[in-house]
Parts: structure tokens; C-alpha cells; sequence
């Protein structure tokens, strides 16, 4: 007997040791490449071009950070993208939440075409549509707005959001909302005050996508955006990449400052994201 | 009782609210034909018209965009590429975020620190996380020669992207790298609803962890996976920046994908309306993909 429980414990210790080592070896594999972005963004110069590369700075330059901050406007490529990438978030949720729980809630006329609708933009990247709104942005004067960007991220990022809240509405039951009906309340207090709450790892989920997808684009920006008070930090670091030479370490410092923020942010709501997803994944 | 209950009250509510469908997705109608619709058509349209390099149209010229894109000796070799990126990437992508979900789905000290690890590649930049591969492959100053030196795996400096053939796998590693953590979470997610019970009950049955596996966590695992697949497909299509960075679809157009292959036709050709036309194709083919692979995979019996 206790011979048995011994056996039992020790693989299970086993298997906890092996689980622990594939784990840290995920988890530094997915690292690597922004580990060695921060070690190249300490180097110096001449320790860059230095063949074979070293593994760790021999001079830890922490000062490049300071010179990139001062030859880059960063502060206004990160405002830029703060206000374009929060503006796009909170225009899709404002939109998809009703559009979502209509859909999840009700069986209307026109509700496949209208899910139909969602799943070919769902299809569509603004990349693939490049010529299309290049010439709808200069038709409409929105060429070097933030607005452009605003818009754009919005709409391809709705159908995503819609899918997600829709299957979350759509697994939220009937009963709590009658409830709050029998109580009094209207079907939009019923939304805001009871269903909303529930609903909120989906609401996170949805918000943290969009976000960090505006927050990431790349192309459309550098096509729509010439003046550097309206670049997102994305393109704003283009010009460090030179024709012939690129200046790694400012580069990854400069990358650095635009991963950080949205790491931390994703990180915060590392313990939504599954149940988040988990609704959408059943449905 | 509930169920009556609900039947009830939910009757009026319905009737009164059904007329009104607008005001809750009409915002989402309006963007959408604005925003995505509308350039979709310009593109379509464009695709059919005469657009010099300054953008000034001539009219339309029928199917003339399309005659040149035909005959542009890149297109065949592109489109075999794009077929052989989409699908591996996708299956990679999956075979390894299945283990790895199983992993991150077990207790194990310093779990939430590797799943913190997981989502960096996810919330960076593509731009910027294909910016540090190309560093790392780097045939001079690159870690990975250092790395294979150190091991004796090489005995010179090698040129990871020399090749358009090697270029291609490495292209093909890094999209696998970006695409991994979402599908992982997606599985993660799956993986929560199967549900401690019926593992512990399969358990006492005296199923291996295999058959476990195979038997029971799989196949609920299929709407996950079903999801995360069609979702990969879309985004591997289109993706941009990880050639665009990396190789520019060079030397030559030797690792485009119909994605990079129109934007070049766009920006260096300054084709409009052959680029138009090859978007559309590409809108096309994604349709096609999707079309395919819902059959595959027997969308509709799963409904």
C-alpha cells in the first residue's frame, strides 16, 4: 500500500520535472528573439559589427536608449499611436456590443446575411485592400489624418469582436436578463447593468485584439501617413533602417519601447484571454 | 418551468424589438460597406481600368490588367509559393501549439511566467519581431552562427538567407513562431471545456494518456481547432510583413507570395491596374481556401 503511494508519487514528481523543463523551454524559446533585442540594444556600435558576435554587451550601453529618444521623436509616435489605437478599440466595442448581442440574442430577417457580411470582411486584410483605400482615403481628403487609420483599424478589426461577443451573449442564459427585466429594467439597462458584467472576459478579449492589432499595423500607416506628427511608432522606426546601413541598437531600443507597453497590458490579462476565447471556441 | 417562463416573456420582447434590428447592427453595417466594402469595389473596379503612375485613370481596358498578369512569367512560380507558405504554415503551426497547449494546460511551477512568454511574440510587432530574426540570421554578425559555431555544427560563417530555397524555410519558421501563440491560446481555451471530470473518469477506466488524448481531448478539441484553422488561414494568405522584412520576396521575386507580389506590382511597377487585378485574384483564392477547407473539414455536420 504504501509501497503504491510512493510509486504514484514519485511519477508524478517525474512527470511535474519533465512538465517544468519542455515549459521553461517554451517559454525562453518564444523569448529568444526579443532577449536578443535587448542585448543588441545595449551594445555599442563597434560591438555590433564585431565578428563572431558576442553573446552579452561587454559594455553595457544603456545610454543608447537616451540618444534614440533624442534623435527619434518617440514621444510623438507614441502619442500617435496611443490615441489612433484607443480611438479604433473603443469605436469597434461601441459598435460590435449591440450588433453582438442583437445577433446572439435574437433570430431576425437578414441575421445570416449580416454574419455573412462579418465573415467576408473577416477575409479581407487592409494589405490585400492597399489600392482600394488608398483611393477612397484620397477621395474623401483623409491622407495624413489620424481619422484614416481610426476608421480602418476599426472596421477590420469589428468582425472579429462581433464574433466573439456574439457567442458570449449568446451563452450568457436568458434568465438573468428576464430578471432584470422583471425588476423594471429596459433591455439597455438590462445590457449595461447585468449582461455587460457577464460578459466581460469577452469584452477584455475583444478590446486587447483590436488593440493590439491598430496598435502593430504597419503597412497602411506607412502608405496613409507622410508627416511625422501623424506616424504611429511602427513606421517611425522605419528610419532607422537605412539603404545601406541599419542602426541596429537604436532600432531594437526603439522596438523595445513599443513592445514593453502592450506586453505588459496583454499580460495583465493573461487570465481573461482563455475564458475569453473559450466561448468562441465552442460556439 | 424556466423554459415556459422564458417562452412567455421572451414573445412580446421579440416582436417589439425584431422591427428594429437597425439601430443595433446599423453602425456595424455602415462601417463595414464603408470601410471594407467600398474599397473593395474601387479595387475590383480598379482592376478592370487603365491607371497611369499617377494615379489618373483612362478608362476601362476589360480584361487587359488581367492579360498582363497572366502573362507575367513571376505569377505561376508566386502562386505555387503562396499554396505551399499558407498550408504549411497553418499545419506547422498547429502540430506544435497542440503539445504546447497540453504543456501550458498542466500545473508546473513558473506556469504563469511561460505563459506570459507565450503571448510576447503575439502582442509585438510583426515588423519588429521579423526585424530580430533577420538580426539573428544575420550571415556576419548574426547569433545564430555564433550559436552553431559555438556548437560545431558549421565551420564557417553561413548565409541563413543566401539561398531563395533556405530563405523560404526560415520565412516559414518565423510566420510558424508568430502564429503559434494565438492558436496555442485558442487550444488552451478549448481545453478548459473538456473538463476535469470526464479526464478523471477516463482515468479510473484505465485509459493510457495517449488514448486519453485521442479518444477523448481531441476530438473536443475540433471547433477550437476548426476556428484557429480558418482564422490562420486567413491571416498566413495575407501576411505581409515577415517577407517584406525579411527578404522582400527577393532575390528577386524568388520568395513572394501573391500578397508581397501585388504590393510590389503597386510600388515599384506602379501598375494600378495590374496590381488591382492581382488583389482580386487574391481575394479569390481565399475564398476558394476557405470554401475548400470548410468542406474538408465537414463545417456543416458540425453545426
Amino acid at each position: 500500500m504504501s509501497n503504491a503511494l510512493v510509486s504514484t508519487k514519485k511519477r508524478f514528481t517525474g512527470r511535474k520535472v519533465s512538465l517544468m523543463i519542455s515549459g521553461w523551454t517554451i517559454g525562453l524559446i518564444f523569448l529568444a528573439p526579443y532577449i536578443e533585442m535587448l542585448i543588441t540594444s545595449v551594445k555599442s556600435k563597434a560591438e555590433i559589427l564585431a565578428i563572431p558576435t558576442t553573446y552579452a554587451p561587454q559594455h553595457w550601453t544603456w545610454s543608447n536608449y537616451v540618444t534614440i529618444w533624442k534623435q527619434l521623436p518617440l514621444a510623438q509616435y507614441l502619442r500617435t499611436s496611443i490615441v489612433v489605437s484607443l480611438s479604433a478599440t473603443l469605436l469597434v466595442l461601441l459598435i460590435a456590443v449591440p450588433a453582438a448581442y442583437y445577433v446572439g440574442r435574437n433570430k431576425f430577417r437578414g441575421r445570416t446575411a449580416f454574419l455573412f457580411l462579418v465573415l467576408v470582411t473577416q477575409m479581407f486584410s487592409p494589405t490585400s485592400l492597399i489600392i482600394g483605400i488608398f483611393r477612397e482615403v484620397i477621395r474623401f481628403h483623409l491622407v495624413d489624418t489620424w481619422l484614416a487609420l481610426i476608421l480602418i483599424y476599426a472596421a477590420f478589426n469589428l468582425a472579429f469582436s462581433i464574433w466573439i461577443l456574439s457567442s458570449f451573449f449568446a451563452s450568457i442564459p436568458i434568465e438573468i436578463e428576464e430578471a432584470a427585466w422583471i425588476d423594471g429594467a429596459s433591455r439597455i439597462q438590462a445590457l449595461r447593468r447585468v449582461i455587460l458584467p457577464v460578459a466581460l472576459p469577452g469584452l477584455i478579449t475583444a478590446f486587447i485584439f483590436t488593440f493590439i492589432s491598430a496598435w502593430n499595423e504597419f503597412v497602411i500607416a506607412l502608405t496613409i501617413e507622410s508627416s511625422p506628427t501623424h506616424q504611429p511608432i511602427t513606421v517611425g522606426l522605419e528610419s532607422l533602417i537605412g539603404q545601406y546601413q541599419v542602426q541596429w541598437q537604436y532600432l531594437f531600443a526603439g522596438s523595445l519601447i513599443a513592445i514593453v507597453p502592450v506586453v505588459i497590458l496583454f499580460a495583465l490579462i493573461e487570465k481573461w484571454l482563455v475564458s475569453g476565447l473559450t466561448a468562441g471556441s465552442v460556439k | 418551468m424556466s423554459v415556459a417562463t422564458s417562452a412567455v416573456a421572451t414573445k412580446p420582447l421579440r416582436k417589439r424589438f425584431n422591427a428594429g434590428a437597425l439601430p443595433w447592427i446599423g453602425p456595424a453595417i455602415a462601417v463595414i460597406v464603408l470601410m471594407v466594402l467600398y474599397p473593395a469595389y474601387t479595387m475590383i473596379k480598379t482592376s478592370f481600368m487603365n491607371i497611369d503612375e499617377t494615379g489618373t485613370s483612362h478608362g476601362f481596358t476589360g480584361l487587359s490588367n488581367y492579360r498582363t498578369l497572366f502573362h507575367n512569367p513571376n505569377l505561376v512560380p508566386v502562386l505555387e509559393r503562396t499554396l505551399i507558405w499558407t498550408v504549411s504554415v497553418v499545419f506547422f503551426t498547429v502540430i506544435i501549439s497542440l503539445p504546447v497547449a497540453q504543456v501550458l494546460h498542466a500545473k508546473f511551477p513558473g506556469r504563469r511566467l511561460v505563459r506570459y512568454a507565450l503571448i510576447v511574440p503575439w502582442a509585438a510587432s510583426v515588423v519588429m519581431t521579423s526585424t530580430s530574426w533577420l538580426w539573428i540570421l544575420n550571415g556576419y554578425y548574426g547569433v545564430l552562427n555564433r550559436i552553431m559555431l559555438s556548437l560545431g555544427l558549421i565551420k564557417d560563417q553561413v548565409q541563413f538567407l543566401g539561398s531563395p530555397t533556405q530563405s523560404f524555410a526560415w520565412l516559414i519558421l518565423v510566420a510558424v513562431f508568430v502564429s503559434v501563440p494565438f492558436t496555442t491560446y485558442v487550444i488552451l481555451a478549448g481545453l478548459t471545456t473538456v473538463g476535469e471530470d470526464i479526464m478523471e473518469a477516463s482515468t479510473v477506466d484505465g485509459a493510457s494518456g495517449w488514448q486519453r488524448y485521442k479518444h477523448i481531448t481531441f476530438p473536443l478539441l475540433r471547433p477550437a481547432l476548426l476556428i484557429s484553422m480558418v482564422i490562420n488561414l486567413i491571416n498566413v494568405f495575407n501576411s505581409f510583413p515577415i517577407i517584406w522584412v525579411m527578404t522582400t520576396g527577393g532575390p528577386g521575386y524568388s520568395t513572394d507570395t501573391t500578397t508581397t507580389l501585388a504590393y510590389k506590382i503597386t510600388f515599384r511597377s506602379a501598375d494600378i491596374g495590374q496590381s488591382a487585378s492581382m488583389a482580386t485574384i487574391n481575394f479569390a483564392i481565399i475564398l476558394v481556401f476557405i470554401a475548400l477547407f470548410l468542406k474538408v473539414s465537414r463545417w456543416k455536420e458540425n453545426d
